[in-house]
């Protein structure tokens, strides 16, 4: 029993646990306080899987800016429990259950089939590369990815402006 | 050490969670939070194999969507602002118009 499966475990199972939470609460207000649950939990895996910065950034831009503006606007709007949120059995919901469960199914067959690295990436590998650090990943972004980070900076000015302009009654 | 097929069944299992709230949930604001799940579940995904094969594209890849999921969310909750102050409402199932 190593100390990776049972962190693996129990993140696995605290993410599934506040995922299901952000489907199930009532109010929206208690979705979004789990869908932060949900993203700290996520941000240990990815430190599980020695992927720092991005689990930094997780936490940043997920947990921190993302949220916040989901906050804001449930806020903004006042919004209350849903009225008819009882536990009604419609044909769509047993529909969408058995959309998800199938796709869970076909998906799990598919990963079993994968086969087995025919190479292995070891620890004292990654360290001696600096894997998943700012600065390797950085590297990769400003000399292989150049382009597609400008693009993307282009759409975060893109969505700003936007915003501003689908939301404001007046310019 | 964890086998990467376990981080991939969680994935799955996470998309499939976030598929589900799509399908069944009615406010369109949680329908959001559910999209932004499926989004974490592709990026559990990317990492999972950037650690198995040693390579940071994946790393990459997951801070792009995430910079794309930003977007994505000012833009949709741009527009469930825009939505609720002209029909007063963020159910999806009231928002009709565009359905005929």
């Amino acid at each position: 029993m190593n100390i990776e499966l049972v962190l693996f475990g129990a993140f696995a199972l605290l993410t599934l646990l506040s995922a299901g939470l952000v489907i199930f609460a009532k109010s929206a207000i208690s979705s979004a306080m789990s869908l932060v649950a949900t993203f700290f939990f996520l941000a240990g895996i990815y430190v599980l899987l020695w992927a720092h910065t991005v689990a930094v950034l997780q936490v940043l831009v997920y947990a921190g800016a993302i949220m916040v503006l989901f906050l804001f606007v449930i806020m903004l709007l006042n919004l209350g429990e849903e009225t008819s949120a009882g536990p009604r059995l419609t044909l769509s919901r047993i529909l969408g259950g058995a959309a998800a469960a199938g796709l869970l199914v076909v998906l799990v067959m598919v990963i079993w089939r994968i086969p087995a690295p025919t190479t292995t990436f070891t620890g004292a590998q990654a360290v001696a590369s600096g894997f998943g650090t700012l600065p390797a990943i950085g590297q990769v972004i400003y000399t292989q990815w150049l382009l597609p980070f400008e693009a993307v900076s282009l759409l975060l000015l893109v969505a700003m402006v936007g915003a501003v302009v689908v939301a404001k009654s007046r310019i | 050490m964890v086998p990467i097929s376990y981080y991939l069944i969680l994935a799955a299992a996470l998309f499939c969670l976030g598929m589900f709230g799509v399908l069944i949930r009615r406010n369109a604001l949680v329908v959001f939070m559910c999209v932004e799940l499926m989004l974490n579940a592709a990026n559990l995904t990317f990492l999972a194999f950037a650690k198995q094969n040693g390579h940071l594209t994946g790393h990459v890849s997951a801070f792009f969507v995430i910079a794309v999921a930003a977007a994505e969310a000012s833009i949709g909750l741009a527009i469930v602002i825009a939505v609720f102050r002209s029909r007063g409402t963020v159910s999806i199932e009231e928002i009709r118009t565009m359905k005929h």
